[in-house]
Order: C-alpha cells, then sequence, then structure tokens
C-alpha cells in the first residue's frame, strides 16, 4: 500500500509539473462529439459535389484559355475606365513585393501597358506560382492613391494554357520631366547616364526602404529601392546602399509614382 | 463508524482543498512580470540594452535619439544602447510580437498602450512599473540616478493614469499629442464661411459639401483645380471611435466587451457614407496624405495628428509634394469637430515606453534606467519641439525654456513653425478634453475594425453601392469575424481563460486521487501505530 501510494503521488506530481510547466497555452476549445458514420457520408456527399464543380470548371477553363472572357477589358478600356470602376483585366506579372497576411502587391504588364495590383487577395500556394510573365485574370477597383493608379480590392485567377510575356525595359531618359512620362506609369523602364545626388535610407537607417535622388541635365529625380520588392537581395541592398554623389548609373525599374514619379528600382549598373 | 465518516470527510475536503490548490495554481498566468529590484546597480558588468523608437519620418527625431543615447552612455558608460528606428507603430508591435516568439523582445520600446496589452498576453513579459516609480533609489527622481529626471508628481497625473491596467502600470507616456482640423482658411472663408472656435461636424460636412460647387468648365471653383477633396480624415479608427465618444455611444468598456455595433454607429457610417458618395469626403486609405492634398491647394479641412504638423500648411518645413505644386493659403488649427461644442472630445494619443522583462535584473534595471532618461527635461522638450507633441511631463511644460520656445510660435518657419505650436497649445489648453479607450487584448483589433467600417463605407458607395441597414448588418458579421471580435474578449489583468482542458481535468483528478491514497495510508498507519501502542 505504502509503495501504491507513493508511486501514485509521484505520478501525479509529475503529470502536474508536466502540465504546469507550459503556463502560456492557448484556450483549449472544446471539441464536439464526433459521428464518424455521418462524415463519412457528409464527406462522400462533398466528394461528388467536389467532382461535379471540378467537370463544370474544365468547361470553364476551355473558355478561358481562349481568353475571351465576357467583361475582360483592353488595356485602352482599362486606361478609360473611371476611378472606382470595377474593373477585369488579363495580364502578366512582371513582379510582387513580399506575400503578407493573405495579400500580395504586383507589378504587371502586357503589350499594350502595366497595371499596379495593391494587396491582391492572394494564399500563400498561390503567390508561389506567381512568376514573371505568368498571365493572370484580375478583377478589382481602380483606385488612385497619391497619383498611382492601381486596382485595389482584387482577386485573380491564373489563366490556363496562358501565355508568357516578359517586358523588355523601355528607355525613357528623354521623357524625364514632360508630361508624357506619366503615360508609361508603373511600366518596366530604364533611365541611363544619371548623375548619383543622393542616397538616404527611410528611418534613417539601413534595413527599410532606399530613397535615391538621380539628376539628369541640373534636374532631380526621385527612385526608391523598395524594401518589400527586393530588399532581401543582400547583394543589391548593398550596392544601392552604397552608391556615392557624382557616379554615373543606368538604372532599371517600375515606373511607380508618388506624387510625382518614383521608381521602383530593380537593377542599378555603375558606370 | 462515525468518527471513520469524518475521517472521510476530512480526506475529501483536503483533496477538494487540494483540487482548488492545482486548480489556482496551473490555470492562468501573471500577465505582468515579478521583477524585483536590485540591492544595486553593479557598474562593473557591461550590459546591452535594445531600444526600438518610433520617429515620424523626421531626422530631427532620429538626431534627438542619437543624442539622448549618446549622452545617456555617457552617464552610464557601463550600459551599451542599440536602436532600431520604425515609422510605424504598427510594424513595431507586429515585430515584438515575432520577437515574443523566440524570446528575443528588446528591452525599451516605444509603442501604444494597446499594443502593450496584447504584449502582456504572450510570454513577453512586460515589467509592471507601480512600484518601481517610487523606489526611494533608482524610481523616479530617486537618490542613486545620475541625472535630474522628474518625480512622479512631476508627471501629467492623466498621462499616467492612461497606463494604469487594473492596479498595473504598464509602462511611462513619453509623448502626448491629439489630432487636429487643419484649414485652408483663406479657401473657406472666400467661400464665404466664417470659422468658429470650436467646428461642429455639420459645419464641417456643410463647407465640405459647398467646395464641391463647379464652375462651367469643370473646374472647381474655391481652387479652380481639376482636383478637389474637400474633407479629409487620416485615422478613420480615431474618426469613428471619437464621433462615438462625443455621442457618448458604445465602443468598448473595460473588461473588453464590444459595443461598437450599435445605432448610433449605424447612423455616423450613414452621414459619413452620404459624404463619401459626393466624394466631399475621403480617407488617408482610398486617397492620400490629408496635408499633400491640403498644401496643394486640393484639400481645405484636414484631420490628422497633431504630430504631423510639420507637414501642413503652405510654409510646412516638411513637405512630400514638388514645390511647383504648393498654393500659398493661411492654415488655422482648430479641435477636431463636435457635436456639441460646448463638451470638446478628443482623443489622447501618442507613444508610450514599456520594458521587458529579461532574466538578469540588473539588464532590467539598466532599461528602467534608459526609461527613466527619456522624460528628462532635454530629450522632453526637443522631442516635442519636433512636432505637434506636448512633453507628458510638468517639469518640462513648466521649464522656463520650453515656455520661451511657445511664447516665439510663428516667428518662423522652421523650429517655431506656426501651425506646430497652434497645435501643442490647443492640446495643452485640452488636456483634460482628452479620451483614451479601454486597453485590453484585443482592443487593437477593435480599433482596427472600427476603422476599416468606415473606409468600407466609403469605399461602397464610391463605388455605387448603398449603405444602408442591411449592408452594416451584414458588415458588422464580417468585420466581426475578420478582426475576431469577441474572441479576445477580457481585461489582460483578470481575463477569462475559460474552461478547463479535458486533459488538465484529468490531472487535477490523478491529484485528487493521490491525496485521497496519502490521505489513506496516514490514517491507517495511524490507526496501525494506535494499535501497536
Amino acid at each position: 500500500m505504502k509503495k501504491f501510494t507513493a508511486v501514485c503521488a509521484a505520478a501525479a506530481l509529475v503529470l502536474t509539473l508536466s502540465a504546469c510547466g507550459k503556463t502560456t497555452e492557448a484556450p483549449v476549445v472544446e471539441q464536439p462529439e464526433i459521428d464518424t458514420d455521418a462524415l463519412a457520408s457528409d464527406l462522400n456527399d462533398v466528394a461528388d459535389q467536389f467532382g461535379e464543380a471540378l467537370s463544370d470548371l474544365d468547361t470553364d477553363t476551355d473558355t478561358d484559355a481562349d481568353a475571351a472572357d465576357d467583361g475582360v477589358m483592353s488595356y485602352a478600356d482599362y486606361a478609360a475606365a473611371a476611378l472606382d470602376d470595377e474593373v477585369t483585366v488579363v495580364t502578366y506579372v512582371q513582379a510582387h513585393q513580399s506575400w503578407w497576411d493573405n495579400k500580395i502587391t504586383v507589378y504587371c504588364q502586357d503589350q499594350d501597358g502595366a497595371i499596379f495590383l495593391y494587396e491582391l487577395a492572394c494564399s500563400e500556394e498561390d503567390a508561389a506560382k506567381l512568376t514573371e510573365g505568368v498571365q493572370i485574370k484580375v478583377t478589382g477597383f481602380k483606385s488612385e492613391w497619391a497619383g498611382e493608379t492601381e486596382i485595389t480590392d482584387a482577386t485573380f485567377e491564373f489563366v490556363e494554357g496562358g501565355d508568357l510575356f516578359v517586358a523588355a525595359p523601355k528607355d525613357l531618359t528623354d521623357k524625364l520631366g514632360t508630361d508624357e512620362l506619366i503615360d508609361y506609369q508603373n511600366q518596366k523602364v530604364i533611365f541611363t547616364d544619371m548623375t548619383v545626388v543622393s542616397v538616404a535610407f527611410k528611418n534613417d537607417q539601413p534595413g527599410d526602404d532606399i530613397y535615391v535622388t538621380l539628376s539628369k541635365d541640373g534636374a532631380e529625380y526621385s527612385f526608391c529601392l523598395e524594401y518589400y520588392l527586393n530588399g532581401s537581395d543582400q547583394e543589391f541592398y548593398d550596392l544601392v546602399s552604397g552608391l556615392e554623389a557624382g557616379q554615373v548609373v543606368d538604372v532599371e525599374g517600375f515606373l511607380y509614382w508618388y506624387e510625382g514619379a518614383n521608381t521602383h528600382i530593380t537593377s542599378v549598373t555603375v558606370k | 463508524m462515525i468518527k471513520m465518516k469524518r475521517f472521510g470527510k476530512f480526506i475529501l475536503s483536503l483533496a477538494a482543498a487540494g483540487l482548488v490548490l492545482s486548480m489556482a495554481g496551473c490555470h492562468g498566468k501573471q500577465a505582468g512580470s515579478d521583477f524585483e529590484m536590485p540591492e544595486a546597480f553593479d557598474e562593473s558588468r557591461e550590459y546591452e540594452i535594445v531600444f526600438w523608437a518610433k520617429n515620424d519620418t523626421n531626422q530631427t527625431q532620429t538626431q534627438i535619439y542619437e543624442k539622448c543615447v549618446a549622452d545617456f552612455e555617457a552617464l552610464y558608460p557601463n550600459i551599451h544602447v542599440s536602436m532600431k528606428l520604425y515609422n510605424d507603430y504598427s510594424v513595431i508591435y507586429n515585430d515584438v510580437i515575432t520577437n515574443i516568439a523566440t524570446d528575443t523582445t528588446p528591452n525599451v520600446c516605444i509603442t501604444y498602450p494597446d499594443h502593450i496589452a496584447t504584449y502582456m498576453t504572450g510570454d513577453g513579459e512586460i515589467v509592471f512599473l507601480e512600484d518601481l516609480i517610487d523606489d526611494p533609489r533608482y524610481g523616479l527622481a530617486g537618490s542613486e540616478l545620475k541625472f535630474d529626471g522628474p518625480s512622479t508628481d512631476e508627471i501629467v497625473p492623466k498621462y499616467l493614469d492612461e497606463l494604469m491596467l487594473g492596479d498595473h502600470l504598464m509602462g511611462l507616456p513619453f509623448m502626448r499629442s491629439s489630432e487636429a482640423l487643419y484649414i485652408n482658411k483663406t479657401y473657406v472663408e472666400a467661400m464665404g464661411y466664417e470659422i468658429p472656435d470650436v467646428p461642429t461636424w455639420d459645419w464641417v460636412w456643410e463647407v465640405s459639401e459647398a467646395a464641391l460647387a463647379q464652375n462651367p468648365d469643370g473646374t472647381y471653383a474655391v481652387n479652380g483645380q481639376d482636383v478637389m477633396i474637400p474633407f479629409i480624415y487620416k485615422s478613420t479608427d480615431n474618426m469613428l471611435i471619437t464621433m462615438l465618444r462625443q455621442c457618448n455611444a458604445g465602443y468598448s468598456d473595460d473588461m473588453g466587451n464590444i459595443l461598437i455595433f450599435n445605432e448610433t454607429t449605424g447612423s455616423i457610417l450613414k452621414e459619413i457614407a452620404s459624404h463619401g458618395r459626393t466624394k466631399a469626403f475621403s480617407t488617408f486609405k482610398i486617397s492620400s496624405y490629408p496635408g499633400n492634398f491640403m498644401n496643394a491647394g486640393q484639400c481645405i479641412l484636414a484631420v490628422d495628428s497633431t504630430a504631423g504638423a510639420t507637414w501642413i500648411g503652405s510654409n510646412a518645413p516638411l513637405s512630400d509634394i514638388h514645390d511647383n505644386k504648393k498654393v500659398e493659403f493661411e492654415t488655422v488649427v482648430r479641435p477636431v469637430p463636435q457635436y456639441d461644442p460646448s463638451n470638446i472630445k478628443m482623443i489622447s494619443q501618442g507613444p508610450s515606453v514599456c520594458i521587458f522583462n529579461k532574466d538578469d535584473e540588473q539588464e532590467v534595471l539598466a532599461s528602467w534606467l534608459f526609461a527613466q532618461f527619456l522624460l528628462t527635461n532635454e530629450v522632453q522638450e526637443s522631442y516635442s519641439e519636433t512636432e505637434g507633441y506636448v512633453p507628458v511631463t510638468l517639469k518640462a511644460q513648466n521649464d522656463p525654456a520650453y515656455l520661451e520656445y511657445l511664447s516665439l510660435g510663428g516667428s518662423d518657419n522652421d523650429l517655431h513653425y506656426g501651425v506646430k505650436t497652434d497645435c501643442v497649445n490647443m492640446i495643452l489648453g485640452n488636456i483634460d478634453n482628452t479620451f483614451i479607450t479601454p486597453v485590453f487584448n484585443g482592443s487593437t483589433s477593435l480599433r482596427n475594425a472600427a476603422g476599416q467600417m468606415v473606409e468600407n463605407c466609403v469605399k461602397t458607395v464610391r463605388r455605387k453601392g448603398t449603405v444602408d441597414d442591411a449592408y452594416l448588418e451584414q458588415m458588422y458579421t464580417e468585420v466581426s469575424q475578420m478582426y475576431r471580435l469577441g474572441e479576445q474578449r477580457g481585461n489582460v489583468g483578470s481575463r477569462d481563460l475559460g474552461p478547463l482542458p479535458k486533459t488538465s481535468v484529468i490531472l487535477l483528478s490523478c491529484i485528487a486521487f493521490a491525496w485521497i491514497c496519502m490521505g489513506i495510508y496516514v490514517i491507517k498507519d495511524r490507526f496501525y501505530a494506535k494499535k501497536r501502542r
């Protein structure tokens, strides 16, 4: 009896200690009793419905592949749409910022023009498939924030059998400072023989965006290394951080807009 | 037999007591820390203190932080402060939450009280300060401090109260600000309106709608431009919270009950939506910074933090827009719009400082010394002068040097920029009219939900949708789910952790069973011992 009691007490003590050792467990939700037969039956029903839905999808996808869905706008129609209008476009991913909280910000372009998708609804799994050149169909609302025209509150789907398109950077050096520059908003662009004026870290410390001011023919222009776009590329981050006033560079990037042109740079060549 | 029954009761009572004690010990966690002040600060050791701070994209603030660190390290050469700067409280919040999981929280952190409440629910223990501030040696104005810091009485009592959670002091206030209504006086008066000392919501909506009048060529009459967004509110969560408070309507209570889904909220949202539909009103999230539009003459009424005052006005020292887009106008500062001008209510906001507990009590003491240093006059005054901030200490507020700074308001467009000093004077004159919202685990989510509802309503009507009772009902449900309102309820200091998990019940039953067995053994042993005697 003595041994039995001691063993019981020790066991209880050990169990108690193990239970109390971690006092910050998330609240446990009581699990309802599960009727396994009913569950199996329900699962069969769901599987049947899922199968039907899949076969419906197959038919729909064939139509998508023809890229002639009702409601899909040409780039010209999109450009002409009023702010706050609902828009649907088919376009090609060129790059994207880092995925977060089921949202992703994407730079898109086709042969006719570019579109910026701000905080597109996107699962992490789909985000991994948003590779350069992939074709997507997007539905959202045309919006404008600080001069940047974009699609917000959008959803998307991959175009089954869609082709690939990777835009070549357009040299807009001669458009700098002109009213025409905004016509190329969000496109992949290059500016050549620019002179470095200054480099400044957001928050005055490395680890976030870098603001770069470049000049051409005496006029200064704003550029930005957007941290969520390519801040994780340490070699590139260091290159931009280390630019010195007076250096001559070619810069590539996306012609983003914030109260004026504010290209998000993706490549810098020091001459 | 009777005696045996009494023994049985005794055993059961013992077991029950054990059960109760075990439950009390196992279920629930002290949200704060049990840091105890060491006998003395050990200056023979070296300490590395990590300090996460927030600036307003203002280089002067960065320089002040850097000087503060350098001055502190000069006084305490064995304490090394490593500073990381942010320009967004929500990013600090996310980083702290991430680092709680890896036990790599900073030592000292600039943050919001709502956020501290959430930190307290994790393993990243916050050091409660209610005992520390009164420590005669290392407390506020303590005898062992190497600097002239404020005493407890010299901190604005209201600001200290804002950081009390139950009986605990979660942190120290660092700076205080509020919101202001910035008005383009030139344009408003040109429209034939006089600017009241305390504008009402009715006045603001009327002027906003009037500003949409257009010329025959489609430009706006008030500015002659193609763009006019008469009224922009920067922080829509503050907007709804303030409007509800002014109406004495529900938002939340101290126990964390969610009260925001009420009739007054519906009426307010419908009114906001009606002005969103005409595009007389917009928000930062929909359009951009109100100051940028205002400085370009494209907005005449803007509500923004007083901590953004240096970005607003024709002669603002800071600007995000090109000079060729700026227009000339006179800016005046007023309290945020009110429902009852005789009963002003405006939100109190601004950064606070919290300290995270660490295994090394000496390290925590070093953190506490640095946190106090942030309240010294030089830091308080120089930081408050960078924006429309008010020092949190009476010692700084009443310092002749600070009073001279305020008296020179408007004399230049740099340190004494008039819009900024007007904001400070407006807050100082309304300290008793400021309010805060209850802090609890989930209060950050509720705040976000409040802003989301305003944004949703404005977006919906801009997109030709309708905001009616059915819409609001649906939105309340969606927002509740999105922000999991109600799931995190309860004040951190006394939160209800819900029913015991089954595993705990089994374990506790084992303990009770062990107690019973031990009791039986003891009784049996005594019984045989008596017999042997």
